[in-house]
Formats: C-alpha cells, structure tokens, sequence
C-alpha cells in the first residue's frame, strides 16, 4: 500500500498509467455525456410545475457536484503535496483548477438563467448562490496565487494553503439550503438519499454526473502527462522516451 | 419515447427555449472548447520538447559529424 | 526583469483585490443575518424592522389569492401554518407562483401590517415529476409535495 502510494508519486510511473488510463476515461465521458444530453433534452419528461425548464438540471447538478469536487481534490492534492512533498499532487492540482473555476461559473450561469423563469429572478444573495459565489473566487485566487512568486515551489505552497484554508466552504456550500432560509432548495440528488424525483427523470441525471466525473478524471490525467512533459523534460527517461518514440 | 411532438417542439421548449438552450450551449460549448484547448497544450509542449531534444543531440553530435565529413 | 517585477505585482494586486470582494461579499451576505426572508412567526412577533426593505418567505395560503379584476392588482396571504401575513402586489406573478407552494416577497412592512411588495418570487421545493404522475399522486390523496413519502409505488 505504501510502495504503491510512493510509486504513484513518481512522474514516470504516473505517465504510462496514465497514458494507459486516459483514452478510456475519454471515451467513457463522451458516451455518458451524449447519452445523457440526448435522453435529458429530448426524452426525459417535463416536470409538472417547471415545464421544460427544468431539463437545466441536467447540466446545472453535474457542474455544480464538479465544481465541489474538484475543490475538495485540491484541498487534498495541497495536503499531500505539503505532507509528503509528493510533485505529482502539486501538478494535478495544478491542472484540475481551471476545470473547477469553469464549472462554478457553468453551474452560476445556468442556475442563473433556470432562475429567471422559476423563481422570476436572475440573482438573489442567498445563502446557498452566495457561497457559490465566493467558491468561484476562491478558485481564481487558489490559480493567481500559484503564479505570484517568483520560485514556483513557493507558488504550489501557497496554492496549497489556500486550498487547505477555503475548503471549508464547501460544508458551507452544501449544508446552507438546511442551515439557513433561502430561495434555492434543498438537494433533490444525494449519493446517500433517494432522489426526490421518478426514476425517467434521474436516471439521465445519474448519466450526466457520472460522464461529467469521467470528463474530469480525463482531463486531468492528460493535462497532468502534459505538465510533467514541461515540469520534467530534462529528465533522462523523458529523453530516452521520446528517442524510442520520436 | 421522445417527450416532444416534432423538432419545433424540441427547439422551442414550450417557451423555455432560450434559457434552456443558453445553460446548455454553455455547458457543451465549454466541454468541446477544453478538449481542443488541452488537445491543443499537449502538441505545444511535445513539439517544444521535441525541438529542445533535436537541437541538444544535433549539438553533442556535431563535432562527430565534422570528423566524419573530413 | 522590470516587468517581471510589473507583473508580479499585478498579480498580487489583483489577489488582494479578489480576497477584498469575497469578503466583502461575504459581509454584504451577513449584512443582517444570512437568512434570506423573514417567516411569518418573525413577523408576528416583532423581528422583521417596519418602513423598511425586507424580504418575507412562507406558502402562499389556501384560497387567499385575490385578482383585482381590472388591473394588477393581487393580494395573497404568506403563511407558515403558525402566523400569516398579508402581501399586496402590483404586477406579473412568475409563472410557478400557485396556493400552497413557496414564495419569497420583497417589499416593506407597513404600519397596517401588511407587506406591500414591489417582487414576488416564486420558491419551488425539491420534487420533481412529470405532469402525470402529478395527476396520479392527486388522484390517489397525495400531494405531489409528499412524493418523496409517498415512495417509489407511486411512480411509473
């Protein structure tokens, strides 16, 4: 268990894994995504009450549960790196980043413009769309950070606090539909509870965050084979794997 | 068992369409641009390294090439 | 090596920038309390300020919804099943507003003790089901509210 902990940490060991790995990761989320787009705009049925409206849920859950993932990943990614100096945590984390970024603004964007018709507003500072909100910026700040010192390992330490440091606005995020009065509800779809709607409804929902999840560990692993390229270029096995493979 | 009538139906979304069509365009537009983006990193950084890598060989090689072209 | 130092200094100001906004948005959260609406109860007994911007959240009541005929003009009651309190509202009601489901009006307090409303937002809860099954649930007693009790028979 150990040995495999540290062998994983080793940038060569991770680049043919992943190399390995990716292709299917990448196949995987554009079945699920297409299956998923196409089952949940065309064929899931409308819900009583919201209209066609309400097939945002089909991009605005996966995005929004994306957006607290990877956040959490980084705080985790930051914690190992800082405990066991471990690179390939800093360089994913790193990596993954921007992807989170993005789909806070996706998840903000869209629960905006599914707002305007359902609740009959763009935006209200509730609890819940503010600390999203403030998830977002937490996200810019962790990526500004990293790039505001002059050695880079200080750069990934301070990354590596700030993600440490805002986590804790994810409890914050999930809990503030039950903690506090606000215009969101609360979750209809939990990994630990029965979802609030009939199986023709939640079974492209089901398809969209797991495709949306396989996106992610997709780009990740690329975008970190990438980053090691960079960060380890002039290493001898870099070397001597790009003479075998020209 | 579509929930739409016919292809209008679809587009239209009973009166939703701009928004639904808006949330989701973002979101797919998104995941197709991060594709061609990291698509995109990846060659960059592998033909830099390959040049680097060429450009370094061609250098140590290059007092054997003078002895072989004497 | 001049604008090295530029940047870096852009950077750092742009971080600080970034942490004043979100703590700043985190105040302008807190700025009362982080509750979002005031309940009919709190209104009731006092807590919610008069004359003054508030929001107030609770379900519309039963039967307490009055169109004036010719204009506008509505006015409903927003209730918590403990207290009620009145809202008169000028304007289009979004879509999803109904009796017996969620709303969060903005408007003040007036002496009078009602709440004279220039927004009213339509709340909606967690369930989701399509208009058949809606129907299905009625028919046999249930609100569709109490799907999630009502159990996995009941969907098709």
């Amino acid at each position: 268990m150990w040995a495999f902990f540290h062998k994983l940490g080793s940038p060569r060991w991770f680049y043919g894994i992943a190399a390995r790995l990716s292709p299917w990761c990448w196949a995987l989320a554009l079945a699920l995504i297409l299956v998923g787009s196409v089952w949940g705009l065309a064929f899931a049925p409308a819900d009583y009450q919201q209209g066609n409206s309400f097939r945002i849920i089909y991009v605005h859950v996966p995005a929004a549960f994306l957006a607290q993932s990877i956040f959490l990943a980084l705080a985790a990614s930051g914690f190992v790196f800082m405990v066991w100096k471990i690179k390939i945590a800093d360089m994913a984390a790193a990596m993954m980043a921007p992807l989170g970024a993005a789909m806070t603004a996706i998840a903000l964007l869209s629960g905006s413009v599914w707002g305007k018709p359902t609740w009959g507003t763009w935006w209200q500072w509730d609890a819940r769309l503010t600390s999203m909100l403030i998830l977002l910026f937490l996200y810019l700040g962790v990526m500004l950070i990293r790039r505001a010192f002059a050695r880079p390992q200080s750069g990934a330490k301070a990354a590596s606090v700030l993600a440490m440091v805002g986590v804790i606005n994810i409890p914050i995020i999930k809990y503030s539909v039950e903690w506090w009065n606000t215009l969101h509800q609360p979750a209809s779809f939990t990994i630990t509870e029965r979802p609030a709607m009939p199986v023709e409804m939640w079974m492209p929902l089901l398809i969209m965050v797991l495709g949306f999840y396989a996106f992610f560990a997709a780009f990740t692993l690329t975008r970190t084979r990438t980053e090691i390229l960079r960060r380890e270029g002039h290493k001898r096995w870099v070397k001597e794997l790009f003479e075998e493979r020209p | 068992m579509m929930a739409f009538e016919s292809l209008a139906e679809l587009v239209s979304m009973g009166s939703h369409g701009p928004y639904v069509w808006t949330a989701w365009g973002a979101t797919l537009g998104f995941l197709l641009l991060s594709v061609i983006l990291v698509r995109g990193e990846s060659r960059g950084v592998r033909r830099t390294l390959r040049r680097r890598l060429r450009r370094d060989a061609a250098v140590a090689s290059s007092p054997s090439e003078d002895q072989d072209e004497g | 090596m001049r604008a090295k130092r530029r940047n870096k200094m852009l950077l750092v100001l742009g971080l600080v920038a970034l942490c004043a906004v979100a703590v700043g948005l985190t105040l302008y959260a807190l700025r009362s309390n982080i509750n979002l609406f005031f309940s009919p109860v709190q209104i009731a007994a006092g807590e919610a300020p008069v004359d003054r911007q508030l929001r107030a959240g609770g379900m519309v009541k039963e039967g307490s919804v009055h169109r004036d005929s010719d204009s506008l003009d509505v006015s409903f009651v927003v209730t918590d099943y403990v207290d009620d309190v009145e809202v008169r509202y000028s304007g289009i009601l979004p879509d999803l507003f109904r009796e017996g489901q969620g709303v969060v009006v903005v408007g003040e307090l007036t002496g009078d003790g009602y709440i004279a409303a220039d927004k009213v937002l339509a709340k909606h809860d967690e369930n989701y089901m399509p208009p058949e099954v809606a129907e299905a649930l009625e028919d046999a007693g249930y609100s569709p509210a109490d799907y999630k009790q009502a159990g996995p028979g009941t969907s098709q």
